[in-house]
């Protein structure tokens, strides 16, 4: 258990013709379950594998435990990691890979048989002990590397998307036991993914990341309620925010937060009134998206499926969003600005 | 449904080479052309010659009378040349062999590290393969000569060679003049010969491992040593032994280095097959045992054969 800390950590390739990681401080709590979520090509993999001594930063420091780790190998870092690649031993059988890290670290044959026994059986492979890598589906390989990285009582864990191939059902699952299994061992565990209900639904906190660089640190709540730019408003939630141009800012609010009726009936003191133009209906079971033109913007609004839209296709309503639902944003840096009351209610739509 | 209008005669010429069945024969035949006249001929030739009669003055096969059965086989195997030579191969073969996949192994690790130079050192480790057998040897057999060896002038002013010193009185250690010397320049040249290209195959063995791989034992805890006995070598298994029957098979059939280093000297102590069948049926003018002695090595090499395309095939199954 341990606390793992990055401080102003730069990852260049081609001797700094590219920028991969610009600056990135991150510091985890201990135990804590730390998602690290982007887009494709953000640099999380580069991230997760300098702290894993994997990759040396160009500069910066990474700290385990208190101790700055980046001269250490990672074998003397004391973690466990599962690759994006899976990265079985594909010569051993799916025992000779789960025990591996447990010879490496001279264990006595019993307890390692033991240790085996009790990762396999946690991730349901105990029938494919015998196979060798290329017999299996790629899930299945998923979770022989996921029981590789458990065998060990590491420091901390380093995940680059270990669920990335299961199908929905078995990653549901998958993502409920790793979590209970976390929780059990108290095990610090950085988590890497690009799916954002896989971030949202496990992370204590999560970490968005950018180009490089961290856009914003915080609790999935705090995250997909007060995003610190228009990217982490816009990344996360599907459909994502709206962004409405008012002059020199961005007025956002989540599709969720359209309601057919303003807040507290008629008065419009504390709610504020769009009209949608052109718009277009799109059942989805539970729920439907109610699309449509807000002041030239493509807008959407989420609705429950049973609501009442009084407007044909192709026509248009007026939605309201309380005014607590509003966020403000620099339309040139894209960043949050504090809320202000009055320039809300001087661009209000009626 | 419609029926689909049949496509026009020019597509049907653009696609013409996209058939298998077309493409495929017109690809092999030069390579069958090859092998029928440069391989099959010559071979079915030296099996007739074996069974005959047949002398360098006189080598046409008449009717039945010409063939004589396994006496070639029974008189050379009853010279005691031939079974030095027989001795000689395996031996020279087997001990240059296992040389080679000590010092292949090690050659590609080291290269397969970053380092400064890196490039030249390969090219340097690549430059025999690249030279003709018969030139390289030529520059081995100066190297060794018995007067003036440029090792033999190194050892004494290393003191090594000369009166008082280690290796004897002598001025020269005449090395492929006596026998067991000879015997070791042989086997020297043969691992000098072939160490390039199995260090080369290693090396390309060594970096398709994935770099996954290998970081995920890094991660593991595995140091060096476990990394390459558990992982490393056992990847590389399938490769080694491509690798290594290629180099057997060169280093079986091998002609120049015996002939031009030693020609078989002294005293028949380096004697291989391939010279000795040159000798016997070349320069000696008996063709049918010169045949029978060239042949001696044939079922070992059907059997690597085998044993390389069962290798290439199990490869392709994974
Ligand atoms: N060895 C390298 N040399 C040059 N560029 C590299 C190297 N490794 C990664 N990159 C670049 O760094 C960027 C980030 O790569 P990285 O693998 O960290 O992305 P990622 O966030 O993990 O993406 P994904 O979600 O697709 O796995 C990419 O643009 C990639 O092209
Ligand atoms: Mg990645």
């Amino acid at each position: 258990m341990a606390i793992v800390e990055t401080r102003k950590i730069t990852k260049e390739f081609d001797g700094g013709a590219v920028k991969v990681v610009k600056d990135i401080d991150i510091k985890t709590v201990d135990g804590e379950f730390l998602v690290l979520l982007g887009p494709s090509g953000c640099g999380k993999t580069t991230l997760l594998r300098m702290i894993g001594g994997l990759e040396h930063p160009t500069s910066g420091q990474i700290l385990i435990a208190d101790q700055v780790v980046n001269h250490l190998p990672p074998r003397a870092r004391q973690i466990a990691m599962v690759f994006q690649s899976y990265a079985l031993y594909p010569h051993m059988n799916v025992k000779g890979n789960i025990a591996f890290p447990l010879k490496a670290a001279n264990i006595d044959k019993e307890e390692q048989k033991r240790r085996v026994d009790w990762a396999a059986g946690i991730l349901g492979i105990d029938h494919l002990l015998d196979r060798k890598p290329r017999q299996l589906s790629g899930g299945q390989r998923q979770r022989v590397a996921l029981a590789r990285a458990l065998v060990r009582e590491p420091n901390v864990f380093l995940l680059d998307e270990p669920l990335s191939n299961l199908d929905a059902q078995r990653r549901a699952s998958a993502r409920d036991e790793l979590q209970r299994f976390q929780h059990e061992i108290g095990t610090t565990t950085i988590y890497v993914t690009h799916d954002q209900v896989e971030a949202m639904g496990m992370g204590h906190r999560i970490a968005v990341i950018e180009g490089g660089t961290v856009r914003q640190i915080g609790t999935p709540r705090d995250i997909y309620e007060d995003p610190a730019d228009t990217f982490v408003a816009t990344f996360l939630g599907s459909p994502p925010m709206n962004l409405i141009p008012r002059g020199d800012e961005l007025i956002g609010f989540r599709p969720e937060n359209f309601h057919l009726a303003p807040d507290g009936g008629v008065d419009s003191s504390t709610s504020l009134s769009f009209k949608l133009t052109s718009i277009r209906e799109e059942y989805l079971g539970s729920e439907k998206l109610v699309y449509g033109e807000l002041e030239g913007e493509r807008t959407v609004a989420r609705m429950a499926a049973n609501a009442d839209v009084p407007a044909a296709e192709g026509g248009e309503v007026t939605l309201f969003v309380d005014n607590a639902d509003l966020r403000v944003f620099d339309r040139e840096s894209g960043l949050r600005k504090e809320s202000a009351p009055a320039t809300i209610a001087t661009g209000s739509g009626s | 449904m419609s029926i689909p209008a049949p496509a026009p005669q020019h597509r049907r010429q653009r696609y013409f080479f996209d058939n298998e069945r077309v493409l495929g024969p017109l690809l092999l035949f030069p390579a069958v052309v090859y092998i029928i006249a440069l391989v099959g001929f010559p071979l079915i030739l030296a099996v007739l010659y074996a069974f005959s009669d047949v002398t360098v003055g006189d080598p046409r096969i008449r009717g039945t009378e010409n063939f004589v059965g396994f006496e070639n086989f029974r008189d050379v195997f009853n010279d005691g040349v031939f079974r030095k030579a027989l001795r000689n191969t395996i031996v020279f073969t087997l001990v240059s062999q296992v040389f080679v996949i000590v010092f292949a192994n090690v050659l590609a690790l080291v290269l397969s590290a970053d380092f400064h130079g890196k490039r030249l050192v390969r090219f340097l480790v690549l430059l025999p393969w690249t030279t003709p057998i018969a030139l390289g040897v030529l520059g081995w057999f100066w190297m060794l000569d018995s007067v003036y060896s440029p090792i033999d002038y190194i050892m004494r002013r290393m003191g090594l060679l000369g009166p008082d010193s280690m290796f004897g009185p002598g001025r020269n250690m005449y090395w492929l003049g006596k026998s067991d010397l000879a015997q070791a320049a042989v086997v020297v040249v043969h691992i000098w010969r072939t160490l390039p290209l199995a260090t080369v195959i290693l090396l390309a063995g060594l970096s398709s491992i994935p770099q996954d791989v290998k970081d995920a034992a890094n991660v593991d805890g595995a140091g060096f040593w476990r990394q390459l006995f558990y992982i490393r070598l056992p990847l590389l298994l399938p490769i080694m032994a491509v690798a290594t029957l290629f180099s057997l098979v060169f280093t079986f059939t091998d002609l120049t280095v015996s002939l031009v280093l030693t020609r078989g000297g002294p005293v028949n102590d380096t004697q291989v097959l391939s010279t000795w069948a040159y000798f016997k049926g070349i320069q000696g003018g008996n063709l049918a045992q010169g045949a029978a002695i060239a042949l001696f090595l044939l079922p070992v090499l059907i059997a690597i054969a085998i044993g390389m395309l069962r290798l290439a095939r199990r490869s392709e199954n994974d």
